[in-house]
């Protein structure tokens, strides 16, 4: 085990030789840039003017009626550009890939939002790009495959495994090992192989940031508890990552329980996953004893993954943060919940996040406060929740 | 000195590049597996490596994604491997190389793994996606095992990173040839040649054998004239075996290759 890009145990650098060079040549542009005032003079002009940064901390009066416990605020990440914190990720990576010298970028995707935010950036920036998208969540998530085809990209669909998330980072994976000379692996969650845990973080700080800043203008003081949606990571990771040391603060995660954990058709990879190395890093996973991969589940394509970042896995160790399961119908019940009381439709992903804070808020104090992050909007899901019958 | 040292020093006495020959552990099935083994080794191969299927083979083109997992569907798992090594040796002396990714010898326990692998009779292993900044503690336990732990060299290590991996490695050098996962190619690029210059250089004494990618005769022919120590073959023979070819077909490629190794 070796000392780099490390979270306590978990973290690291498992990939194949072909890969090192460019993984080292990553993070030493990477700390360049982050020390460079026109690079983040760039970056902030496009968080500003094309990504409508920073985006509203809204304090959601009538669900905070309807709980009857502490106040409860919403980070609206759902209002950024593309619909989703995916950009803030994207368009500080493509920034990089520009900088670096690459033209093409390629990028996994499972919900199809960070796909979204990848095909956006690379049109913007006049870069050629390519979606690796398993065919479950191409079937699932129609509308974000034409976004991504109507701004130019191609959209793999990838046809091997669960045919889901795992499968098109994999796929992925093997485009970069081929390709690596000109291609920019613009990598979409706080997993994967360091550096991309730290540069994801890092890049998804801007949220926990702004919450900080606003939070402290409307009320004055630091929330009580953060809560976040954990597939890979990113939103809950940025949310969370500036208030680490606020020893106040208490952190919650909320992972996708799918059918129910015992049932085993599940994304709970930290509540229920054991250790294990996948994808480059090491980090907990929903594995056999033999350790191959099994496969997720959940409604909410952007949490069926079996891995999740390392920096949580270790949040979770030294019990900094919480991190419990959330089923699929329950997310259902939050995104109606929030539709009905406050005019906002969620991501099923991040009504996974909604469902475990409003648990949270009811037994919490009225002089407590809540800030739950809305990591994308709920338009993507229109279909599969209509296709349930659940509104009439 | 290691057996698969001994060898490459054997075919290199010869006058002739080692040939190593790649097979998916319990693909189609575990004992037809076990024949096309033997055949190749028959035909002709130096130094066997046995894959260790697992869900997600990140570094695998096309035909090693599909063996292993049809092999998975058969269940054969890392132990199920090791029993398999364990009865080939019955049949041959042939060095056994495991190939396989990280996982599941996380799950099992470098130690113990490492352990088991060396009672069944396996002489060395290959970790497609453990970094050599991750391998250290693995290279302690093969190293007390007197098992083989292969470092990969890729296009993109550079020369003091070539050093460095060849000062690491035991038993060869696997210089990958090109960029891209493992898999058949048309065409050897020009390139090969200054690549494999470049890992002699850096290898001094050890041995450089070269994969991915190498599908027929005249490509060994060429590795051969740049000066490969021994070249590794899996995807294209494991496609005959995809196509319904049976042991002796297979074998009679495998002959084919091995002419063009002198």
């Amino acid at each position: 085990m070796s000392g780099k890009g490390r979270y306590g145990e978990f973290g690291g650098q498992y990939v194949p030789e072909v890969l090192m060079h460019a993984l080292e040549e990553l993070e030493t542009e990477y700390m360049l840039s982050k020390n460079d005032k026109r690079f983040q003079e760039e970056l902030r002009w496009y968080h500003v003017n094309y990504g409508g940064r920073e985006t509203p901390l809204y304090f959601a009066r009538r669900l905070t009626e309807m709980c009857g416990g502490a106040k409860i605020y919403l980070k609206r990440e759902d209002l950024c550009h593309g619909g989703a914190h995916k950009f803030n990720n994207v368009m500080g990576q493509a920034l990089l890939a520009k900088r670096m010298g690459k033209t093409r970028l390629i990028a996994e995707t499972g919900a199809g939002q960070h796909g979204t935010a990848t095909a956006m950036a690379a049109a913007v920036l006049g870069m050629e790009c390519e979606i690796y998208m398993g065919a479950e969540d191409v079937k699932r998530q129609r509308m974000n495959v034409f976004r991504m085809r109507l701004m130019g990209a191609k959209v793999n669909e990838v046809q091997i495994g669960s045919r889901t998330l795992k499968d098109a980072i994999n796929e992925a994976f093997r485009d970069w090992v081929a390709s690596v000379e000109n291609t920019f692996y613009l990598f979409g969650t706080a997993a994967g192989p360091h550096p991309y845990p730290m540069i994801v973080r890092d890049l998804q700080s801007v949220i926990g940031k702004e919450i900080r800043a606003q939070l402290k203008e409307q009320e004055g003081r630091l929330p009580d508890l953060l809560v976040a949606c954990v597939g890979g990571g990113s939103n809950a990771i940025g949310t969370f990552h500036p208030f680490l040391k606020d020893k106040t603060v208490r952190m919650l995660g909320a992972e996708a329980a799918g059918c129910g954990i015992a049932t085993g058709k599940h994304s709970a990879t930290l509540s229920a996953g054991t250790i294990g190395v996948f994808q480059g890093s090491k980090s907990y996973l929903l594995q056999d004893k033999d350790g191959m991969i099994n496969e997720a589940h959940s409604i909410a394509a952007g949490l069926d993954y079996p891995g999740v970042g390392p920096e949580h896995s270790f949040l979770k160790d030294v019990r900094r943060a919480e991190y419990i399961g959330v089923t699929d119908e329950q997310a259902l019940e939050a995104f109606v919940t929030l539709s009905r009381l406050e005019g906002i439709i969620p991501a099923l992903e991040s009504s996974h996040a909604v469902y475990a804070a409003m648990q949270r808020a009811r037994e919490m104090r009225k002089d407590e406060i809540v800030v739950i992050t809305i990591s994308g909007r709920g338009d993507k899901d229109l279909e599969t929740v209509h296709g349930l019958g659940l509104i009439r | 000195m290691s057996e698969i040292r001994n060898a490459f020093k054997k075919a290199r006495s010869e006058g002739r590049c080692a040939l190593v020959v790649y097979l998916t552990a319990g693909y189609p099935d575990r004992e037809s597996s076990l024949e096309y083994m033997l055949s190749c080794v028959k035909a002709g191969a130096d130094v066997l490596e046995i894959g260790v299927p697992f869900t997600d083979p990140l570094a695998d083109g096309p035909v090693i994604q599909a063996t292993s997992a049809a092999a998975l569907k058969n269940g054969m798992r890392p132990g199920n491997v090791l029993d398999l090594v364990k009865e080939l040796r019955r049949s041959t002396k042939v060095p056994v190389v495991l190939m396989g990714y990280y996982n599941p010898i996380f799950q099992i326990g470098e130690a113990e793994f490492v352990k088991r692998a060396a009672e069944s009779g396996v002489d060395g292993l290959i970790v497609a996606d453990l970094s050599l900044e991750e391998s250290k503690d693995l290279m302690k336990h093969c190293r007390k095992r007197q098992v083989d732990l292969i470092q990969l060299a890729a296009p993109t290590s550079g020369d003091e990173r070539m050093r460095e991996l060849a000062e690491a490695t035991s038993g060869y050098l696997y210089l990958v040839s090109r960029l891209g996962t493992t898999g058949q190619s048309k065409e050897m690029s020009d390139d090969v040649e200054l690549l494999i210059k470049r890992a002699k250089t850096a290898a001094g004494d050890m041995p450089v054998a070269v994969g991915f990618g190498i599908s027929s005769p005249s490509h060994v022919k060429r590795l051969v004239e740049f000066g490969a120590d021994g070249v590794i073959i899996g995807s294209s023979i494991l496609k005959k075996v995809v196509e319904g070819d049976g042991p002796e077909k297979v074998a009679s490629f495998v002959r084919g290759l091995r002419e063009a190794c002198k």
